[in-house]
């Protein structure tokens, strides 16, 4: 689940990329509000790769 | 648009930014002081001598491999896409062959990123203490100033012609002045930050931190005068990282500068007032250690925004940044079981984050905000799962974690065969079971 989370952390990534190159700087918002949607997939990652986490050191209490 | 070359230096100001680059070491001096009095007495001794060694490895690794990739200077690997110029990875010489010829500024330059990559490399080791074996420390920060640190740098640092694909942001894409982190609250804290995650994540942590069924075990550290000492330290250096970064990198005028330390001053001055009135509040006495990253995490958010905000912008970034940090560390700690013994994820990482967010609301330039989120997105989606990848195999090579024996003796008698205060009673472990 760790691994997964941080497999989904690149793609947030290049969906910010890929709205510097769709939207001009004219479109200001929506290019904005598009970096913001990358960023969230990176959220939703690294929540992912937390709750991963969590679960694993639960596991390993002693 | 042509990028511009930046202008030449005047000799006063490459004295001055060569005197302040002599004072920035104390910034590693204080993080260093702060990560050992954090961590516990019987391993004081281990974790000094840690900082001390990784700053040596980390010269060594960015001497041989790392400053050829951060390539400053020395132009770039360069890809085009959607009509406009990627330069992702440095070209520089190869075992800084030509760098006494270079420009004054190249030099300068490659000095600042020695020492910038010393305390990014320092900030992992404070999280893995008490655990985390010599030699996996070493091995961290090898991999980190070879490999993670020299892409950052370039991206964020590149001076040449063509410059790194952030700082070129704005010529390329009209957001503001492209990615603005002068002093590195990105390149150095968010990645020593997010290094310090990937690190505790694989290494565990403390024997008897979180036991089965109950709270989490308070190991408290060892020494608040080390700590507190290390955060007067920490401002000397920070002040000195925060001016040279602002001429070398923003070409900031010489006039500039007082109101960039005074910026640096209140944000660590608002984030400590900050917490220390959050720690009065919840647990009816300010907590020293809690205090001490408050005023780390107000220096760390200054990086990236002190040169470029108001001095009333930069009391309020502090105090933000002080009232996250005690929430987060408790948040880390006891809802989502990270035991971080020096803070430096929050402080670090999630102040780093703030600071490159603060900078793009409180900057002048129109899109500066938007550059600044890319920036934060291309460290958070490609540096932590870099790192996390590149520690997991080197965990694999060189194991990170000490055996349970030593945790339980203490790394100071487990690997260096002496204490730190062989005077002194060492207490017994009560918390390993």
């Amino acid at each position: 689940m760790k691994f997964a989370g941080l497999l989904v952390m690149p793609a947030g990534f290049f969906l910010t990329l890929s709205a510097l190159v769709l939207f001009p700087p004219s479109n200001a918002a929506a290019r904005t509000g598009f970096v913001l949607c990358g960023l969230a997939v990176e959220a939703l990652g690294l929540v992912v790769s937390v709750r991963g986490h969590m679960e694993a050191e639960a596991k390993n209490r002693p | 648009m042509t990028p511009v070359l930046p202008p030449a230096f005047p000799e006063t100001t490459f004295v001055l930014v060569l005197v302040l680059l002599l004072m920035a070491p104390l910034a590693i001096a204080g993080v260093a002081l702060i990560n050992t009095g954090l961590g516990r007495s019987r391993s004081a001794a281990q974790a000094l001598l840690g900082n001390l060694a990784i700053v040596a490895v980390t010269a060594i690794a960015f001497a041989l491999v790392g400053a050829t990739f951060a390539g400053t200077t020395g132009g770039g690997h360069i890809f085009h896409a959607a009509g406009k110029p990627w330069n992702w990875l440095g070209t520089g010489p190869w075992f800084l062959s030509g760098l006494s010829s270079a420009a004054p500024q190249a030099q300068l330059g490659m000095l600042f990123e020695f020492l910038a990559v010393a305390l990014a490399a320092i900030i992992p080791w404070g999280s893995g203490a008490d655990r985390l074996r010599l030699a996996a420390g070493c091995a961290i920060a090898a991999v980190l100033a070879a490999v993670v640190f020299p892409l950052a740098a370039h991206w964020v640092w590149a001076v040449d012609a063509s410059g790194g694909w952030l700082a070129q942001l704005g010529v390329n894409f009209s957001l503001g002045a492209g990615f603005l982190d002068p002093a590195g609250a990105g390149v150095v804290h968010v990645l020593g930050g997010l290094s310090a995650l990937a690190v505790v994540w694989i290494a565990g942590p403390r024997r008897g931190k979180f036991p089965q069924g109950g709270f989490a075990t308070a190991m408290p550290g060892h020494n608040a005068v080390y700590i507190l000492f290390g955060c007067l330290l920490a401002l000397a250096g920070w002040v000195a990282f925060n001016l040279a970064g602002a001429v070398l990198w923003m070409h900031a005028p010489l006039a500039s500068l007082p109101v960039t330390a005074i910026n640096t001053l209140l944000s660590a001055s608002g984030a400590v007032a900050a917490t220390l009135a959050v720690t009065r509040y919840r647990f009816g006495k300010p907590d020293a250690s809690l205090c001490a990253n408050g005023w780390l995490t107000g220096l760390v958010a200054s990086s990236a925004s002190a040169a470029v905000v108001s001095p009333l912008a930069a009391l309020f970034i502090g105090i933000v940044a002080g009232i996250i940090t005690p929430l987060l560390v408790e948040v880390l700690e006891l809802a989502v079981s990270i035991d971080d013994p020096s803070g430096a994820i929050t402080v670090h990482g999630a102040g780093g984050l703030w600071g490159l967010i603060a900078a793009g609301l409180f900057a002048a330039p129109a899109g500066q905000l938007t550059a600044q989120l890319v920036g934060i997105a291309a460290l958070l989606g490609l540096i932590l799962p870099l790192a996390y990848l590149l520690f997991w195999l080197l965990n694999r090579a060189v194991p990170f974690r000490v055996d349970a024996d030593g945790e339980r003796i203490g790394m100071d008698l487990h690997e260096l065969g002496g204490g730190a205060y062989p005077e002194f009673v060492i207490h017994r472990d009560d918390s390993y079971r």
